[in-house]
């Protein structure tokens, strides 16, 4: 599935991205579901806040990591496809 | 040689049964025979310490429960800081007591998810079952008001004798109301409910039909809700990993502050739980004798010392493993490799059609 460079990714209501330092980082939480979020998962979700768009998304994080644009348009997009899947994403 | 000591695995859920007071009186009930009165419960500033103490030892999610928490007026300041605390806040309720200007306030608070019980599919038998006029339609305006408010709903339907036929219009009743996820749950009989085990177990050929009931649902609905079912304990070969296994994932913390590795282990008697008004939650977690008494795998007999699945069902639920044998420490008699198994098929076949005794 490809995404849209205009779609404002945004946790749905009922799924949170948080932080505990005793399980070890990063969690996103949804219903009866826990998904441990490594930091590379927890910078692109932090970033889904319905406001910034898929494309602006993946410039942010190309200018931090400075690392080459497909690959990370492909990391994002793999990584917030999963998601959606499973309900904890709207596109 | 290691000399630090094993540390005890992190727990990820905590329940937090904020009241015993329910307005319902349903039979099923499983909690305990002698209840907490509303004069020993906890606070509302013990409960936020409490919850900030939980997100510190690594619990993610409380579910906030009772009794009906509805019957508790800081329902709203509860919830406010256990969402405060960073908890993934879940509520579970009868849905009788909580007005559509309180559900306001919880979503305000900051509430993630609820979770509704239905007693059966129509109006009549469920107030029956609920021992409650017009219980169902309240649970229909609450679901109503959950999904208005964008929040995740989830159905919880507690099965047995009278209502296992209408599995599938529990289902369709769930989807109709909006819910993601339904829970097709099944009477486990600890306390009150040990008092209608004649009432409310199933026949076996009940059980069959609605196993593949949901199995054919689960298909048709794929996408569209999750249906959570498990084979109910007395007609299972193997036992649920209760809790996911002893003082390993979850705590429950009672009405006045007792902390309990499930909500049924006051029915194991010898086992002394300390309480948060005198102990911080990771002390109680780490040090306390009850949390200890039955966390892996080292106080466990034959058969299920040497079993192969040991470290999956750990043996099964203690408190049904005591209730069934006298011994807390014995296998769950679900198990059928338990020399007390053929018990349990004897007991599913005491059935008697009689009124329930309803908890009052």
């Amino acid at each position: 599935m490809s995404i849209a460079p205009d779609a404002k990714p945004k946790l749905p209501r009922g799924v949170r991205l948080t932080h505990n330092e005793a399980q070890g980082g990063w969690v996103l939480l949804a219903p009866e579901r826990v998904f441990k979020a490594d930091p590379t998962a927890a910078e692109i979700i932090k970033r889904c806040d319905g406001e910034v768009t898929f494309m602006q998304i993946v410039d942010d994080l190309v200018k931090t990591y400075n690392a080459p644009r497909e690959r990370i348009s492909a990391d994002v997009a793999a990584m917030l496809t999963m998601l959606a899947e499973k309900q904890m994403m709207e596109l | 040689m290691d000399a630090t000591p094993q540390r005890a695995p992190r727990p990820l859920g905590l329940l937090a049964e904020l009241t015993h007071r329910c307005p319902l009186g349903c039979p099923y009930c499983s909690n305990p025979l002698a209840l907490e009165g509303r004069a020993d419960e906890l606070d509302t500033t013990t409960w936020a310490r409490v919850f900030r103490e939980a997100a510190a030892l690594g619990v993610l999610q409380v579910h906030l429960s009772g009794g009906e928490p509805g019957a508790r007026r800081d329902l709203t300041e509860i919830t406010k800081a256990a969402h405060d605390a960073g908890l993934y806040t879940n509520l579970i309720t009868s849905a009788v007591g909580i007005t559509s200007e309180t559900f306001g306030k919880l979503s305000d608070a900051g509430l993630d998810h609820v979770q509704i019980s239905i007693q059966d599919s129509t109006p009549d038998s469920a107030d029956h079952i609920a021992g409650y006029k017009g219980a169902y339609r309240r649970k229909e305006a609450l679901a109503a008001e959950v999904i208005r408010h964008g929040i995740p709903l989830t159905v919880n339907a507690v099965m047995h004798r009278a209502n296992i036929d209408h599995v599938g219009e529990m289902v369709a009743l769930a989807l109709e109301l909006g819910a993601k996820r339904v829970e097709i749950a099944h009477v486990q009989y600890y306390g009150w409910a040990l008092k209608n085990r004649a009432q409310l177990m199933p026949t076996r050929a009940q059980v069959e039909r609605a196993v593949q009931t949901v199995e054919a649902l689960r298909a048709k609905h794929h996408g569209q809700i999750v249906i959570d079912a498990v084979v109910p304990d007395y007609y299972a070969r193997f036992p649920k990993a209760c809790v996911g296994g002893w003082g390993r994932r979850s705590l429950n913390v009672t009405p006045s502050g007792k902390v309990l590795p499930c909500h049924a282990a006051e029915s194991i008697p010898g086992l002394a739980f300390w309480n948060v008004r005198e102990h911080s939650l990771a002390d109680i977690w780490d040090n306390s004798p009850a949390f200890m008494a039955f966390r892996g795998t080292d106080w466990m007999q034959e058969p299920c010392r040497s079993c192969p699945k040991a470290k999956e069902d750990f043996g099964g639920c203690r408190c049904q493993a005591f209730a069934l044998t006298g011994d807390a420490r014995a296998a769950d008699p679900v198990c059928h490799l338990s020399p007390h198994h053929a018990l349990v098929g004897e007991l599913a076949e005491q059935r008697m059609d009689a009124e329930y005794a309803y908890r009052r």
